[in-house]
């Protein structure tokens, strides 16, 4: 009993976990379709900055869930500002300059920080579920995606800035023709993607550890979860969470950590070979 | 210009023989060339530029003392960048165009088996001076660094008197590891212990909640780990953070050896046993001593880990055998090589033996305490008896395999 209960935390942590590295993601390749190669090293520069504030003596949760979501919005504004916006809607082109800049930035970082694997020590103690003792850091992880998704639908769904995005997203010429510069809203939309992988990177660093490197594993697995989630932002990145947490867990749990990965990088293939348009291209069509 | 066929080939052919003549000369003549393949960049450069490093220092040292045979010895270092492919580009061109005398390099048991062949082929003598899961027997071929025998065997035996016989064993995901796990469960068995299981995790695994919570399931005395890289550091971070490091004790025959140690924090490190030819805590005179000529050379002494000290020991045994042998040709290196040459190194005496081509070690047995690797006891010159059950190069001189335990 105590043991499906463990299994129950660590499937809804993987869950939290593929929603809230993929967040960015699914503002700046689900709304912007930018396709942004560069999403794993901004998380990884959100991990970074963390690391760099609590070496400074501040407070690791300021560090994480506030001066790390800015520090790589402005960078994210800046990149946008620089390169992004000479190649919106030119996608092959996007791919290259945002490849190309995630190897500058896994350099840059390397300079400044080496290359050796570093951490943020742990924040919250384990705690213990009958005969279990468990990490009681994954239970925030669960938490700060709770509220970064709920936070993300408010905005959307709710607020005038979320209508005038997602208005600027679907249609630029109405957008501009109403009085709203869409260059504007794409600029803040991009940077704010970037926050939130920022976000991301902060709050995932002190249990995965950092290497200039290790973008490289949140790119596959947040692109594999924007894009089967299909056309509605929330939703489809939601939903497919839900699907890739569970099956990863569940066969990870059965067999070993290989097996999970393969098991959902296999259902991926399957789930577009049937719904090409994602998740919300069938299901949940009009949600966000 | 147009160049007709005949004479491009006439042409390139006469520019070959330029070429290819003065390196002819040269071999015997100009410096003693020693090449590296190492990783000066990229994931492993952790391991890898120390171990750059120690090669300069020691040919630099071998060059201030006079040189070898009456002549300077030149380092040529090619930086493999952690890319497998690049290995074998680099040791083709060590053998081909360099034509070095000797190849000191490797890092990962598979870049190991990369070039180990071309070594052979090209009769470029090959030392590897990393500690690996054993096995290698082949005449060409030198091993400096630590085997299960020497590291595996007192981990297992240490702590199944301390903490119990069930234990859980996780590696990485490549030879060294499987290789690695079947010796544990080798020694395990040998002293009637079990192993609850075997979890193999490839290097850029870094989410290990399903893992401790199989493991708190099954329930073992202890665990041992044989994790490999920047990427399984979390499983350490995360085992402490879940508080399990308070109540199933841990073992590793790998942790240290990139420093871990000091990338955890010595909350979630300490009490880690561990096994293995160097500490920078030892008190010895020699140990003392290159750290003080690597702080002079470098600066930083707190990169230095034990691969760094056994490169720098695997180029002065060779030095060694150089002298004993009076030339670099072949049969005389081979002969001087394989008649017990030893050298006393910072980690103490390094003996080749003939009949493995491995070396007799000072193994300290070592628990990690406040970010140090603190000396709980050492066994004196331990032979590489893992490899010494199958391999004997002197009663079969041409063998050229990897052995591996049957479990």
């Amino acid at each position: 009993m105590d043991y499906a209960a463990i299994v129950f935390l660590e499937i809804v942590y993987m869950i939290a976990f593929l929603a809230l590295a993929s967040a960015g993601l699914a503002v700046v390749f689900g709304m912007m379709r930018v396709i942004n190669l560069a999403h794993g090293e901004f998380v990884m520069l959100g991990g970074y900055t963390t690391l760099a504030c609590v070496q400074a003596g501040i407070n690791v949760y300021v560090a994480m869930l506030v001066i790390a979501p800015i520090v790589v919005g402005l960078i994210g504004l800046v990149i946008e500002r620089l390169v992004i916006r000479h190649l919106y809607g030119r996608m092959i082109d996007t791919m290259l300059a945002t490849w190309g800049l995630s190897l500058l930035l896994v350099g840059i970082v390397t300079l400044i920080f080496g290359s050796s694997a570093v951490g943020v020590p742990t924040p919250i103690p384990g705690y213990t579920l009958g005969a279990y003792q468990m990490g009681g850091y994954n239970l925030f992880i669960i938490a700060l995606a709770a509220v970064v998704m709920v936070g993300m639908w408010v905005v959307l769904r709710h607020t005038r800035l979320g209508l005038i995005a997602r208005g600027a997203m679907q249609n630029p010429e109405v957008a501009s023709a109403l009085g709203y510069d869409p260059k504007k809203v794409y600029m803040a939309t991009f940077a704010i993607g970037a926050a939130l992988a920022g976000l991301a990177g902060g709050a995932l660093a002190p249990l995965t550890g950092l290497l200039p490197s290790s973008g490289g594993a949140y790119i596959a697995k947040t692109f594999i979860t924007v894009i089967t989630g299909g056309a509605a932002v929330l939703s489809g990145t939601l939903s497919s969470a839900v699907m890739f947490g569970a099956v990863n867990q569940i066969v990870s749990f059965a067999s070993t950590p290989v097996i999970g990965e393969i098991a959902m990088l296999a259902l991926a293939i399957v789930l577009l070979r049937l719904m090409p348009q994602g998740i919300t291209g069938r299901f949940f069509r009009n949600s966000t | 210009m147009a160049i007709s066929r005949r004479k491009f080939i006439a042409a390139s052919g006469s520019a070959g023989l330029i070429a290819g003549a003065p390196s002819i000369v040269r071999s015997q003549s100009g410096p003693i060339k020693l090449g590296s393949v190492l990783d000066n960049s990229g994931n492993l450069d952790i391991y890898g530029k120390p171990m750059v490093m120690a090669t300069t220092l020691a040919v630099e040292e071998i060059n201030a003392a006079g040189g070898l045979l009456g002549r300077k010895v030149q380092a040529i270092q090619y930086d493999t960048q952690s890319d497998i492919a690049l290995y074998t580009k680099f040791a083709q061109q060590l053998v081909r165009d360099d034509k070095v005398d000797v190849v000191h390099g490797g890092i990962t048991s598979a870049s190991r088996e990369a070039i180990r062949q071309t070594f052979r082929r090209g009769n470029t003598m090959y030392f590897y001076n990393v500690l690996y899961e054993g096995g290698v027997c082949d005449r060409n071929t030198f091993v400096t660094g630590t085997t299960p025998g020497q590291v595996v065997e007192p981990i297992v035996d240490h702590a199944m008197k301390k903490w119990g016989k069930k234990v859980y064993i996780l590696a990485a995901d490549y030879n060294y590891g499987q290789i690695t796990a079947k010796w544990l469960q080798h020694y395990v068995k040998l002293r009637g212990g079990s192993v609850a299981d075997t979890g193999f995790f490839p290097l850029d695994v870094s989410d290990f909640g399903s893992t401790i919570a199989k493991i708190q399931q099954a329930g073992p005395n202890w665990v041992v780990s044989a994790l490999v890289g920047g990427a399984h550091m979390s499983f350490y971070r995360q085992w402490a953070s879940s508080g399990m490091n308070k109540k199933i004790p841990l073992a590793s025959t790998t942790f240290g050896v990139g420093n871990e140690h000091l990338a955890l924090s010595a909350a979630e490190g300490d009490g880690i046993l561990i096994a293995g030819n160097y500490s920078q805590e030892a008190q010895s005179a020699s140990s003392k001593d290159f750290l003080a000529k690597w702080g002079k050379r470098f600066g930083d002494t707190k990169i230095v880990h034990e691969i760094a000290v056994s490169q720098y020991q695997g180029i002065m045994l060779w030095a060694a055998g150089v002298k004993k042998a009076g030339s670099l040709g072949r049969d005389a290196m081979l002969k001087a090589l394989e008649s017990g040459v030893a050298i006393d190194g910072p980690t103490g005496r390094v003996a080749m033996d003939p009949k493995t081509h491995h070396a007799s070690l000072d193994i300290h047995l070592m628990e990690v305490k406040g970010q140090k690797l603190t000396i709980l006891e050492t066994s004196k010159q331990r032979p590489p008896s893992d490899t010494a059950q199958s391999c004997d190069l002197v009663k079969n001189p041409a063998e050229n395999k990897q052995f591996e335990v049957k479990v």
